[in-house]
């Protein structure tokens, strides 16, 4: 007998790309570069999130045809992005065979109230998260890997820090809490109570977390591993920096070695110019993705 | 024992847990230098692509094909794709296990499997996640586990590979199968360099 689509194969795929990076594709060419670099895993798109924000209106799932071109020129897990709350575009994925699905807030939300019922689905899903009655939801709704949200697009990695931070905080007091508190703590984070007592028994989170949303150089992608995640998701800061080939190896070879200070030195040489930022305090709060989720 | 793990990328921690509850001592191996002190090395599951070009990035795919000729190697997975001596459509990597593998046999994510597996008589409960398999084994080779008709565990020698994940479920059967092997390898080693002596 076997069983597919349950939580230890969901959830073990993602385990299978930790200390790894998992980048923004948006065709076959790309996908080729970032496996030659050693990517763990592409998220195939219609547009990276600098130019969703450029382009404005309405993002979407992208074409079907990105997703199977990018399939079947890599042999690397490919990952797509669903919107918020869309059934359909997640089941479409699904049927698609993408190997992850990205519940993301990158793209227009579909439902300002409810997520997926990621449970239902036998394709296991990441989703953003910027605190732990965040992340708990949506491990509670089902996802099998998380990923801090940063802020996408903007190359500046000051929200991914302040998310890492967060989630990671937040878990070492529920690991360091009393048990009777933990019901309170669960009703003030918004979290469902059973994720916070699989949290405290394992003295972790129980899925796979990575970094996401303004990493753009070897440093950046170094210092999310320093501070705790389990890798990283690299957007708009590959294909959109000057050199994507070095920059995509430097990236890959900094985030293993993030404590080899020598090593980051050589990766970072003469990588030419990275992705231009965004200043995240001047950026008006309804262009901010990382409002969207609920 | 001092059991390494090659910790470039993947389940590192798990394959460690795993070793420590076997009863051996587990390092994290990102050098060619830290390869010297180990009795035995695990190559992990993750992404076999992705670890070719970190094992490249890190000069060290001549010290892991020196380690495998002389000391127990257990690839699981991606570690089995990097042992085989032939690897289907694809370059074999260190190519110190005589067997012949296919990549992502069993399908895409959507495919993905838990098992219980027979291994020499016992029950092994097994995750195969985009999992490979060996197509063909040489001389020698001991099939130790197979499913539907295709192996998926088997020994040669001193090295052992293994398509599933026993570092995903709570059965050390598999590692503790490695430890012997390490053991053994440490005992003849020592009783040869008495010999010398």
């Amino acid at each position: 007998m076997i069983q597919t689509g349950v939580d230890a194969v969901k959830r073990g795929m993602a385990q299978m790309q930790k200390g790894g990076v998992i980048m923004d594709v948006i065709n076959a060419e790309q996908a080729k570069i970032a496996e030659a670099a050693g990517a763990t895993a592409v998220m195939a798109l219609e547009r990276v999130p600098s130019d969703i924000r450029k382009a404005g209106g309405v993002a979407r799932m992208a074409d079907p045809r990105i997703m199977e071109e990018v399939m079947n020129a890599v042999s690397i897990p490919v990952m797509a992005k669903a919107r918020i709350g869309h059934i359909v575009e997640a089941r479409v994925l699904e049927s698609m065979g993408v190997d992850y699905i990205d519940e993301s807030e990158v793209l227009t939300p579909a439902d300002e109230e409810y997520h997926l019922l990621k449970s239902d689905f036998s394709v296991p899903f990441v989703c953003g998260c910027r605190d732990l009655g965040e992340a708990a939801r949506r491990i509670g709704e089902g996802a099998a890997m998380l990923r801090t949200k940063g802020e996408p697009g903007t190359g500046n990695i000051v929200e991914a820090v302040r998310h890492l931070r967060q989630v990671n905080a937040q878990v070492r007091q529920v690991v360091s809490m009393p048990k009777d508190e933990l019901m309170t703590l669960a009703k003030n984070l918004g979290a469902p109570f059973e994720v916070l007592l699989q949290i405290q028994a394992l003295g972790r989170l129980p899925v796979v977390n990575f970094a996401a949303g303004g990493v753009a150089t070897p440093a950046d992608a170094a210092l999310m591993m320093e501070l705790g995640a389990d890798g990283v998701f690299v957007g708009s800061g590959i294909f959109k920096s000057e050199n994507p080939e070095k920059f995509a190896k430097a990236i890959v070879q900094a985030t293993t070695h993030y404590q080899d200070y020598a090593r980051i030195t050589e990766l970072s040489k003469e990588l030419g110019a990275p992705m231009k930022g965004i200043d995240v305090t001047s950026m008006p709060f309804e262009q901010r993705m990382q409002e969207r989720g609920w | 024992m001092k059991i390494g793990v090659l910790a470039l990328q993947g389940a590192v921690a798990e394959h460690a847990a795993a070793i420590e509850a076997v009863g051996a001592e587990a390092v994290a191996v990102k050098t060619a230098a830290q390869l010297e002190a180990l009795d035995g090395l695990v190559l992990p599951g993750g992404e076999s692509t992705a670890m070719r070009r970190l094992i490249a990035g890190a000069n060290m795919l001549e010290a892991l094909q020196v380690f495998a000729a002389q000391k127990p190697v257990f690839g699981t997975c991606a570690g089995l794709i990097l042992l085989a001596r032939d690897v289907e459509n694809d370059a074999p990597h260190i190519g110190a296990m005589n067997i012949t593998v296919a990549r992502n046999s069993f399908g895409r994510q959507i495919d993905s499997f838990i098992t219980d597996l027979d291994v020499q008589g016992t029950k092994v409960s097994a995750v195969f996640i985009r999992a490979p398999h060996i197509t063909a084994v040489g001389d020698g080779v001991e099939v130790l586990a197979t499913f539907d008709g295709r192996i998926v565990l088997a020994r040669d020698g001193h090295l052992l590979g293994c398509a599933f994940h026993p570092e995903l479920t709570e059965n050390r059967y598999v590692f503790g199968l490695f430890l012997e092997m390490v053991k053994k390898s440490a005992s003849a080693r020592l009783a040869s360099h008495e010999n010398v002596l």
